[in-house]
């Protein structure tokens, strides 16, 4: 229990941080209305696939003969991004079907 | 410098979900969040370390390069109506990245030494568990999803107890591990349970319940993102997870009261309880026909005509023969409009995405609300593959199932014709009223052929 509570104190900025960016989170999706929902969340998916900044970080800090870790590590930015590229991609392109009326 | 790409990053990202709120500008948001994922990569590609690090660039550059191929070709090439499955596989993938980071790190303060407070190590398991659920429950959406029958059988009896059990012991093993001794064999054993816990989390839950748990397991890998940023103290990944977090945990609350259940309601596998009582208290009645000439000639001459697509229309792919009908209807100065609930469709939004791929402008979709109030003015609504969402015992009966479910009171308008394959009850098990009612007509079959006919007739007018 106390080193949770330190842990708490010694990341008082990040908890704030954490606190504001749920706020800021509900805040901005609750304004998306219902017909942009699966694009939202396919963009949403992409953006999740952030977690792959982790590996990046990790595979540059491990030493270059240190397989175990490398192998994993590169495994897991792999099918990271394949979320994030497809991603992205896709919502692009179900965005672009809602305005080709408009270009016409 | 790193610094400052990363904040440039965040607001890139807040500002991309931001531009979401509309159609017009929806694609630009996308580019902003886009660029800001791209920014936030860069930066982590050349932030510099206290230690000088080691960068291995090589052991990132060819996954990058292979996962974009790949990427690539799977957004170009899915099709609209597997979008859901497309998510599911996608947010799979996201939680198993994330599963793996959290168990190297866990690996690396077992046997690469290192001092890890108990709070961090507690986030690490706590992101290991969250990314299992994510990543073997949705690879099991998406076998539901895609139909697999024997997706839909791997439910056991007292599911709910065994799973309540594997919480228990992976708590147990947890505490074990933080307090008793950090053996790693535990951490293999948490990582096996948290994994099958996954797929008994989604295994009773049915299919046509998706919407509620694609959105539920995309708030999981969010979540699980926030927490891999806190655990490699990087403040991007930690607002991009709980961006993800927020929107899934909103779109799983809009979908859980679209249906008028309780999330919990949701877990634990649906109407399966009430459902069968209730096909006993059938409310009989005459059903009435119509054929294909009168259809097509009542539709050619009202002045507004509601389509209410249903699921039933997309399994059918009949999206394009709606659009074509709407057009002929059109040319004769029909109002068209398509009502659109909040479950149509297998996830939220995915009957707008069906039928704008269908060059549906989206200006005739009209939501629940706008819809109710329009109906009055509706010379013949048309309601094709749907079935619980038009059922007026949602309001009028309270012993069923479905009240207090918000619906389309499609009965308003003038008359209603209904496209069906038969008679059968929908989802929930219960029998439609709606089909009896006198200004109520049905057309049977499958939804594309229907379609077919009726604008088939309809250009012969």
């Amino acid at each position: 229990m106390e080193s949770i509570i330190d842990f708490l104190i010694t990341n008082e900025i990040l908890i704030y941080l954490l606190l504001f960016t749920i706020l800021l989170g509900f805040e901005v999706i609750s304004k998306v209305p219902s017909i942009l929902h699966t694009p939202l969340m396919s963009g949403a998916n992409a953006i999740s696939g952030i977690v792959i900044l982790g590996a990046v970080i990790l595979i540059r800090n491990t030493s270059p003969d240190n397989y175990i870790v490398l192998v994993l590590a590169s495994i897991a930015l792999f099918v990271g991004s394949i979320n994030v590229f497809g991603g992205f991609l896709v919502t692009n392109r179900m965005l672009s079907m809602f305005n080709k009326k408009n270009k016409k | 410098m790193d610094k400052l790409i990363f904040l440039f990053a965040a607001f890139f990202l807040v500002w991309g979900l931001r531009l979401q709120s509309s159609p017009e500008s929806a694609t630009r948001g996308n580019k902003y969040a886009a660029l800001g994922m791209f920014l936030s990569i860069f930066g982590a590609i050349i932030m510099p370390f206290e230690n000088s690090g080691f960068n291995n660039y090589l052991w990132i550059f060819l996954p990058l390069i292979a996962s974009s191929i790949i990427g690539y070709v799977i957004a170009k090439k899915i099709k609209m109506t597997s979008m859901p499955q497309m998510v599911s596989i996608f947010n799979g993938l996201g939680g198993l990245s994330a599963v793996l980071l959290s168990f190297i790190e866990l690996y690396k303060v077992s046997f690469l030494g290192g001092e890890a407070s108990l709070a961090y190590q507690i986030i690490l398991i706590l992101s290991l568990f969250i990314g299992s659920i994510a990543f073997t429950g949705s690879m099991l959406a998406f076998a539901k999803l895609n139909g697999y029958k024997w997706s839909e059988k791997l439910s056991l009896p007292y599911q709910h107890i065994i799973n309540i059990v594997l919480l228990v012991v992976i708590l147990y093993f947890s505490y074990q591990y933080f307090e008793v001794n950090n053996d790693f064999n535990l951490i293999y054993f948490v990582l096996g349970v948290s994994l099958l816990y996954g797929i008994f989390f989604v295994a009773p839950i049915g299919g046509a319940d998706m919407p509620v748990v694609i959105s539920l397991l995309n708030s999981f890998t969010g979540l699980t993102a926030a927490l891999t940023g806190i655990i490699f103290d990087n403040k991007v990944m930690l607002l991009g997870g709980i961006l993800v977090g927020a929107a899934g945990t909103i779109l799983t609350i809009l979908m859980c009261k679209a249906m008028n259940r309780s999330l919990l309601n949701v877990i634990i596998g649906g109407f399966s309880s009430s459902g069968k009582k209730t096909l006993k208290g059938v409310k009989g009645g005459d059903i009435k026909e119509i054929n294909d000439s009168d259809f097509a000639v009542q539709l050619f001459y009202s002045s507004k005509v509601i389509i209410v697509p249903g699921y039933g229309l997309a399994v059918a792919q009949a999206q394009k023969l709606c659009k074509e009908i709407q057009e002929i209807l059109e040319t004769n100065d029909v109002e068209v409009k398509y009502a659109i609930h909040p479950v149509a469709g297998r996830m939220p939004g995915h009957m707008n995405v069906l039928l704008a791929e269908a060059d549906v402008d989206y200006s005739k979709l009209i939501e629940l609300e706008q819809a109710n109030k329009e109906f009055k003015s509706t010379d013949m609504a048309v309601i094709v593959g749907a079935n619980d969402v038009v059922n007026p015992d949602a309001i009028d009966d309270s012993s069923s199932p479905l009240f207090g479910m918000p619906i389309l009171k499609v009965w308003e308008s003038k008359n209603t014709v209904v496209l069906k394959r038969s008679m059968s009850a929908g989802y929930a098990g219960v029998q439609n009223p709606l089909f009896f009612r006198d200004n109520n007509k049905m057309y049977f079959g499958d939804a594309k052929d229907s379609l077919q006919r009726l604008s088939t007739e309809l250009k012969t007018l």
